[in-house]
């Protein structure tokens, strides 16, 4: 039975307990339904719940650790010789199976092993699905059994819908703890095997980069080379650029719309500004990378500046536009967060509105401000398609704007799409640069949000 | 007295002529920096019409394509040879030689193998399976002729929307002279016509960019969609009311509202390292399925809905949540029917913001393998797929120059799935915004 | 005494004194409006030069509404209309012609929470006279920032650390920096929103000693919700009722023998 049309039953026999149970709930206290502790719709989730929940539960487990069970089972009954193959070689032939297994395109006569290996492959998941039908089938039928019967005028079946209702709402809220875990522990992890591999101190401090030649073990210099150290100058630069755009374009948007704009101006601006804040940045990348980029190119060849085709100008100032709108929201916030009398003791001493703004508003803004600008700068750092679509590859230590650069994000992308091995130095130093971004964009934050937070209470 | 107070006036009188010969130079300065303001929100507004110019200027050319209408006679003989009209043997037919001849038909002059072949690259490969899938679809054709509509390649295609120069000198372009030759005794014969795409709705990716469409990427994006809708909105609204209504105020709650806060700005494509570690590697889930897709994206969108959910469930007064309790409400009753309803607009506007964010989304994508070149429509979640703005970045990587044309075209769609999400979201919060 | 005062004043600065009557500004038929809200009425009232002038009422009646009128504070309001005449020495304030940024270099103003610019001491005193350029050099701000401080009473309390912040002094002193601020722009008008509504009582007695001290080179305005202070520092009251002007006349009349049934109501408490 296909999961979705299992998913279907299940939501459709928790329908029926709901009815019978609001029903049954009725049957019992006839004309006195003022006596029974909860309501008839009680009765109805609380057998629903039974029924609906625990096949639900399993069914959802099953599914997450369905192909990992499924791998382990039929690998092992490969024949001895394949249990001392590396795990990229398991990982191939695995791959190799399923493809035969459900009917894809697969390399010209396999082995003999391989089909009966494709073949367990099917059996084992037939009858896990079987299985599956058939346990959660039986367990709704069962709950909702027992919910029924259990259906009587002192049951507290309220209590214990909201009770079931809070463990949800619990775990739910765990979800979001559970998530930075997993990328804490995942990026650790994979991290440390890379780590094993290449000394941290080499990652950290390195000056040269070049994974690519780590792709054939036969290769001169196989080991490749993982010195970080041109991504970070190079994340840092388009960052710089795009820092020079966004502050003070972000800023200086800011201050005219909250001090000068008409609100009919504003009314239009503001959400104009913001359209910029949601076009996806696949599309900024596109932009940057075929019209930006070669206009900036041309441009430097009229001024006789030899411009590479990727400069880290381009990717910098596209970049710098899309942060746009979230350095003026954020100053726009600080700003009005400034007292109005502030504003009021400087014109009544005849100051004049610019006056007003560059020496009272902003100096008392300032660390708000600061703290959206860093808060810009984790985004930036973080900032991936704008860079893979428009930087270059070329890890290059250089700080000139014109030239190609790299950052963490591009190499992150280059090193984990397409086909590789897992374990791979390669790979693994992807996991070690998301670390790296990891642990400088929460830097960042946290710092960011402590100097934003220590200016509101400044002011209230 | 009277001495100061006479300094005080004639001191007065000094300051006055001192504000007045300063009071132009500030009114300048003044000027100045009102006209910086101006020209920074100008600026960023003429970048963002200059982007939207760009893209409708490269890609409103692919909402057409360039058609030869050719005259095909579906032969027995190359169609069906057996005569058994057995549809395994008709699936392997060489349908390609029909749409050959039928071009060469109308160049009966050109006989050397090399032109011929040259003859035959103005028609795009795709004629094959179009003329296959109409004699699978309507066997009586067999044996008859008739004037068929198929795609051009995409040089032509460019050519004819001038996006290739014909008067540059002939080395300088991708079209020969005597390709150019043709296209015109085509065109004078009326058998030459841009017609409305329809192939760019309704098909899959194709390395022939006059092949190409988005139909198997919007259909990856709906299904990642679907999967984080599903997961994205009960989790955020249970976590938001949990956080909001029941929780108490604690330690373990600071953390996961910090947590929250953090998740909410932490780099897009982490959350795609997080997905190849945990959904593809620890779980084995298939790789560039919409359901790890939708999964990444839900853990993303997460902070999104559940800051927006909060802050709509804070707006709700307490006289409300009072006046439930003090009817004997329990306090789950006074959530579920009093207070989410008051507070569902607001949720549903963020909720709706979270997933524009998360259809725009690429990077995260990419570390699960949905950047892979996938022909058919997904049919299913775990089938491989990949989604729009994805699309839209395997075609921006495509040399050929028809590509761009593609690119914008998606964008276009993209964008226009994002402004009719965030209208309907201007629109709910405009509708049910209530003040208290 | 305090008459004379006045009278020696006028005779010795005759060129700022085009009104005959001696007022040092005039408003005629003054109305204001926020939006729809009608907030003040047809008032007109002379404010008399050398002269502390105190406007009187409950909340709300328009007394900080007229106040903020006579330095064109109201302009920073969105949606609020001025009209009628307000005059200062004989110009129309109102005027096109009047730049609004020389006329509040001429009419300072404090408000009613102690708002120090979020700067040192010394900057915060400095910030006028740079803004109008009222110094040529460093000593010459110098000296205008200490004889500010020492007007405003400040100087002894802070002259060991002027480069610390503004904002770290007590309400009191804030209150005294502000005026100390204002002063040092040299203004021929200081205008008061209830100065020591934020301040407690030890404060507000040193804020009103000064008031009587600044009285004697400046003419002062002052919007007070205590009828006490009214009568301890001012020398002519106005009260306000709902956007009216009740009643002008010497203090010392309208708390022993006020003309209107509004004003003995306010001022025996009644209401308030």
């Amino acid at each position: 039975m296909p999961f979705s049309l299992l998913l279907l039953v299940l939501v459709g026999l928790a329908a029926m307990s709901y009815r019978f149970g609001t029903a049954r709930a009725r049957a019992v206290a006839p004309g006195r339904q003022s006596q029974l502790h909860s309501r008839p719709m009680y009765h109805g989730l609380y057998a629903a719940m039974w029924c609906g929940v625990p096949a639900l539960l399993i069914a959802t487990v099953w599914l997450m650790f369905q192909p990992v069970l499924v791998k382990g089972l039929v690998l092992g009954g490969l024949p001895e010789s394949y249990s001392a193959l590396s795990e990229a070689r398991l990982n191939l032939i695995w791959n190799d199976i399923r493809n035969l297994a459900t009917g894809d395109v697969v390399r010209a006569a396999p082995a003999p092993e391989i089909r009966d290996a494709a073949d367990a492959f099917r059996r084992i998941h037939a009858i896990g699905d079987a299985a599956l039908a058939v346990v959660c089938l039986v367990l709704a039928a069962v709950g909702a059994r027992y919910a029924l019967g259990k259906v009587s005028m002192s049951l507290r079946a309220r209590n214990r819908v909201e009770s079931v209702i809070t463990v949800f709402l619990v775990a739910s809220s765990l979800v979001a703890i559970l998530t930075t875990v997993g990328i804490v522990l995942s990026l650790l992890f994979e991290s440390l095997r890379f780590f094993a591999k290449v000394p941290p101190l080499e990652f950290l401090f390195g000056l040269h980069w070049s994974p690519q030649t780590a792709l054939r073990a036969d290769q001169v210099g196989s080991s490749g080379s993982f010195g970080a150290v041109p991504l970070f100058t190079g994340t840092l630069l388009i960052s710089l650029i795009s820092m020079c755009v966004a502050v003070p374009v972000g800023l200086m948007s800011a201050i005219y719309m909250s001090e000068y704009a008409h609100r009919k101006f504003r009314a239009v601006a503001k959400p104009l500004l913001e359209v910029l804040a949601g076009i996806p940045t696949v599309v900024y990348g596109f932009f940057a990378a075929l019209t930006v980029a070669p206009f900036i190119r041309r441009m430097g060849e009229e001024i006789g500046l030899s411009v590479a085709s990727e400069s880290a100008l381009a990717a910098g100032l596209v970049m710098g536009v899309m942060i746009i709108p979230f350095v003026s929201s954020i100053s726009d916030d600080v700003i009005n967060a400034v007292p109005q009398a502030m504003r009021d003791g400087a014109y009544a001493l005849g100051a004049t509105k610019s006056e007003t703004i560059r020496n009272v508003i902003v100096p008392a803004a300032l660390p708000g401000i600061v703290g959206g600008v860093l808060l810009a700068v984790s985004r930036a750092i973080g900032e991936t398609m704008i860079v893979v679509m428009a930087a270059g590859l070329s890890a290059n230590l250089t700080f000139n704007p014109l030239d190609a650069v790299t950052t963490v994000t591009v190499q992150i992308v280059t090193l984990l799409t397409g086909d590789q091995e897992f374990d791979s130095a390669k790979t693994l130093a992807a996991f070690a640069l998301g670390l790296v971004l990891f642990c400088v964009t929460l830097g960042l934050n946290i710092l960011a949000l402590h100097v934003v937070r220590k200016y509101r209470e400044q002011y209230e | 007295m009277s001495e100061m107070t006479a300094s005080a006036v004639t001191g007065g009188q000094r300051t006055r002529e001192l504000v007045a010969a300063g009071i132009g130079r500030r009114y300048r300065a003044e000027k100045r920096f009102r006209a910086f303001g101006l020209i920074a929100i100008v600026s960023a507004l003429a970048f963002m019409a200059l982007l939207f110019a760009n893209i409708i200027g490269k890609g409103y050319g692919a909402f057409v394509q360039t058609e030869i209408r050719l005259p095909i006679s579906y032969e027995v003989a190359v169609v069906d040879p057996d005569g058994t009209r057995d549809p395994e043997a008709m699936l392997r037919a060489n349908y390609g030689k029909l749409y050959r001849d039928g071009i060469q038909s109308l160049f009966p002059e050109v006989d050397s193998r090399q032109e011929r072949r040259v003859l035959n690259s103005l028609i795009s490969s795709g004629a094959t399976f179009e003329i296959r899938d109409a004699v699978m679809a309507n066997p009586s054709l067999i044996g008859k002729s008739g004037e068929v509509w198929v795609p051009a390649s995409d040089d032509v295609d460019m050519l004819v929307k001038g996006k290739i120069d014909r008067h540059l000198p002939e080395t300088a372009r991708r079209v020969t002279d005597r390709e150019i030759a043709w296209i015109d005794a085509l065109e004078a014969q009326g058998r030459l016509e841009t017609r409305f795409n329809w192939r760019f709705f309704t098909q899959g990716d194709s390395r022939e960019p006059e092949l190409a469409g988005i139909w198997g990427a919007v259909v990856g994006s709906f299904l990642t969609m679907a999967v984080t809708l599903a997961l994205s909105f009960p989790l955020g609204v249970a976590t938001a009311v949990y956080l909001e209504e029941f929780a108490p105020k604690n330690r373990w709650t600071d953390i996961i509202e910090v947590n929250i806060n953090n998740l909410a700005a932490i780099p897009s494509i982490v959350f795609g390292l997080l997905g190849l570690a945990v959904f593809l590697q620890f779980f084995g889930l298939p790789r560039s399925a919409p359901l790890v897709g939708g999964l990444v994206l839900t853990l993303m969108t997460l902070p999104t809905i559940i800051i927006a959910a909060r802050v709509s469930l804070k707006s709700v007064p307490p006289s409300i949540r009072e006046a439930a309790l003090g009817l004997g409400a329990s306090k789950m009753q006074m959530v579920t029917n009093d207070v989410l309803p008051l507070a569902m607009p607001g949720i549903l506007t963020g909720t709706i913001i979270g997933m524009g964010r998360a259809l725009g989304e690429t990077a995260p994508l990419l570390m699960i393998g949905m950047v892979a070149f996938i022909v058919d429509i997904p049919g299913g979640f775990r089938e491989p797929a990949t989604v729009l703005p994805v699309q839209i970045y395997i075609w921006a990587d495509s040399a050929e120059r028809a590509f761009v044309e593609r690119t914008s075209a998606a964008i276009m769609v993209l964008l226009f799935f994002l402004i009719a999400m965030n209208a309907t979201a201007v629109f709910l919060r405009s509708k049910f915004e209530r003040r208290w | 005494m305090e008459k004379a005062k006045v009278r020696d004043a006028r005779e010795m600065t005759p060129e700022t004194h085009v009104d005959k009557t001696g007022a040092k500004i005039r408003a005629i038929a003054t109305n204001v409006h926020y939006g729809d809200k009608h907030a003040l009425k047809d008032v007109t009232l002379d404010i008399r030069a050398g002269e502390v002038t105190a406007f009187i009422g409950p909340s709300g009646c328009g007394k900080s509404t007229f106040l903020r009128c006579l330095n064109r504070m109201n302009d920073t309001i969105e949606g609020c209309r001025v009209s009628g005449t307000v005059t200062m020495d004989g110009e129309d304030i109102y005027d096109p012609r009047i730049d609004v940024v020389q006329l509040r270099a001429r009419v300072g103003m404090v408000f009613q929470k102690p708002n120090p610019f979020p700067k040192s001491i010394y900057d915060n005193v400095a910030y006028g006279p740079r803004i109008h350029g009222l110094a040529a050099n460093k000593d010459e701000l110098d000296e205008i920032v200490v004889t500010s401080l020492e007007k405003a009473g400040l100087l002894a309390e802070v002259k060991d650390r002027m480069e610390a912040p503004g904002t770290g002094l007590s309400g009191g002193q804030q209150q005294r920096l502000c005026i100390a601020r204002a002063i040092a722009v040299n203004p021929e008008v200081i205008l008061m929103d209830e100065p020591c509504s934020a301040l407690d009582p030890i404060a507000t007695a040193k804020i009103e000693e000064l008031i009587d001290e600044l009285r004697e080179n400046y003419t002062i305005v002052i919007v007070t919700h205590s009828m006490q202070q009214a009568a301890r520092v001012s020398q002519r009251t106005a009260f306000f009722h709902l956007g009216e002007l009740i009643e002008v006349g010497d203090t010392e009349q309208i708390f022993t023998n006020p003309g209107h049934k509004l004003t003995q109501g306010y001022i025996t408490g009644r209401f308030g």
